[in-house]
């Protein structure tokens, strides 16, 4: 495999997506040695159950994010309800309430965006399931950093109209199942 | 070619991006004392970007130039640098907590002031106003409605809000503790819900910076709601500091819900009252 050792991970996943994370999360290696970042989309108006859902299932520990939260490897952040969760600097993380993204507070672009900003070449981004295009515009800034993008297989997702609209929009470096993606996270040992 | 012009050619864009933007930040502040240096800078670019799309510029430079040479485009542009969104008893557990757990103290004086820093466009500070009131403590009160952006504190003042906001600052206000019906605080009529009066007799609303002003008053509860999100550390620890300073001694500070006093310097000088809705004292020493 030729994709260089990430310093972050970002995913965005909507529609379908809380499976497709399921099985995502849990292939990351025990010790994976850099921050996980992940907007799913989530109702604004009532507490997010996902990272107390993911903390058992995923061999890395699993929070939500708060605002000025470090960014520790090996550590899996998810968007609060109703904020965005943005990369502040190579070891912070922001939130902001700045307008939701096609009807979305958290959104996908403005993390894989900030995080672009962030760690450019450094960066792996991975864009799930959705039913919005949400996304398309945070990878096409990850893909101009330098960082790399991989995609599922809109064949594949339960919502193919995120992935389809990013491959449309941006292009990736990969179109991946599910099965590859584990794979290929699996191969990232330290 | 001297070391100064090769470094500048390998920058990257969004190294030139940052470049601009500290450039116009600077200027910002040089030109019309509003200090956002220390704001956080992953949203600062990305509502830069937003203006610069909205406004068909290239370059951050073009938006400095307009802002610079235009105090009327200036005044439009703030609502990039600043960001307008609230909604009267978001967070409606907060609100509730406030009833639950410093109301029976603030009880105990004979007045009370009461600090909404970054108000905006007064959504928290007529929704405090309205808890105050149904506490029967108005009447004793000052409420400090600060915040830099003079035209939302303007519709702060006005207490005039979109009729179409109506249901959900009722559904708030509801789950919040509310005693009565919200409609019995407003009117409608100008096309909006427009809020009694009588509920801001006691609201002082001023121009105040929590980048470059000081305390100006002793205050027994600071409520400063999903504005600490949008400063960096360095001037996160300027506000609560500030705070600390202006409260007396257990002395109440509530933030977002999101917010938290764990990664600042002042950890150390607040206790969590409910640590669930980001409810602080401050502590004794």
């Amino acid at each position: 495999m030729s994709t260089p050792f990430p310093q972050a991970v970002v995913i965005g996943a909507s529609a379908g997506g809380v499976q497709a994370l399921r099985e995502v999360l849990r292939c990351f290696p025990a010790r994976f040695p850099a921050p996980v970042l992940v907007v799913q989309h989530i109702p604004r108006d009532r507490p997010s159950g996902l990272a107390a859902l993911f903390d058992g299932e995923c061999p890395l520990p699993v929070a939500e994010a708060e605002d000025k939260e470090p960014l520790c490897p090996g550590v899996v952040l998810f968007a609060p309800p109703d904020y965005h969760l943005l990369v502040e600097d190579r070891s912070t993380v922001s939130l902001s309430r700045d307008e939701p993204v096609l009807y979305s507070r958290p959104a996908i672009d403005p993390l894989f965006e900030s995080a672009a900003d962030v760690f450019g070449a450094g960066l792996l981004g991975i864009l799930l399931t959705g039913a919005s295009s949400d996304g398309s515009a945070g990878v096409a800034a990850v893909r101009r950093e330098g960082g790399t993008v991989w995609i599922q297989d809109p064949d594949e997702a339960v919502s193919p109209v995120m992935p389809a609209s990013a491959i449309a929009f941006a292009g990736a470096d990969a179109i991946v199942t599910l099965r590859d993606l584990c794979r290929r996270l699996g191969s990232f040992t330290p | 070619m001297p070391r100064l012009v090769l470094e500048a050619l390998m920058s990257t864009e969004t190294e030139l991006f940052d470049l601009e933007l500290k450039v116009l930040l600077e200027a910002v502040y040089l030109r019309y004392h509003y200090d956002f240096r220390h704001y956080a800078v992953s949203s600062l670019r990305r509502r830069m970007r937003h203006a610069m799309s909205r406004h068909g510029l290239e370059r951050l430079s073009d938006l400095q130039h307009r802002v610079l040479h235009d105090p009327a485009f200036f005044a439009e542009a703030m609502q990039y640098f600043t960001v307008q969104v609230s909604e009267m008893f978001r967070d409606p557990g907060y609100f509730a907590a406030l009833r639950e757990h410093a109301v029976p103290v603030l009880k105990t004086y004979p007045s009370i002031k009461v600090w909404v820093a970054g108000c905006s466009t007064g959504e928290e500070v007529w929704s405090m106003a309205i808890l105050l009131e149904e506490e029967g403590l108005l009447d004793r009160a000052v409420i400090y409605a600060t915040d830099i952006n003079p035209k939302a504190l303007e519709a702060a003042e006005s207490g005039v809000f979109a009729l179409d906001r109506m249901a959900l600052f009722s559904r708030n206000y509801q789950a919040a503790g509310g005693r009565h019906s919200l409609s019995d605080y407003f009117t409608t009529g100008y096309g909006g819900a427009v809020f009694d009066r009588r509920l801001k007799k006691q609201v002082v609303f001023a121009d105040h910076s929590l980048a470059t002003d000081a305390v100006f008053s002793e205050v027994h509860l600071v409520s400063c709601r999903n504005v600490l999100i949008y400063f960096n550390r360095e001037l996160q620890d300027r506000a609560v500091g500030l705070f600390h300073d202006s409260l007396v001694r257990r002395g109440f500070l509530g933030l977002g819900a999101k917010e938290s006093l764990q990664f600042g310097a002042h950890a150390a000088d607040f206790e969590a009252c409910s640590a669930q809705q980001r409810l602080y004292r401050r502590t004794a020493a």
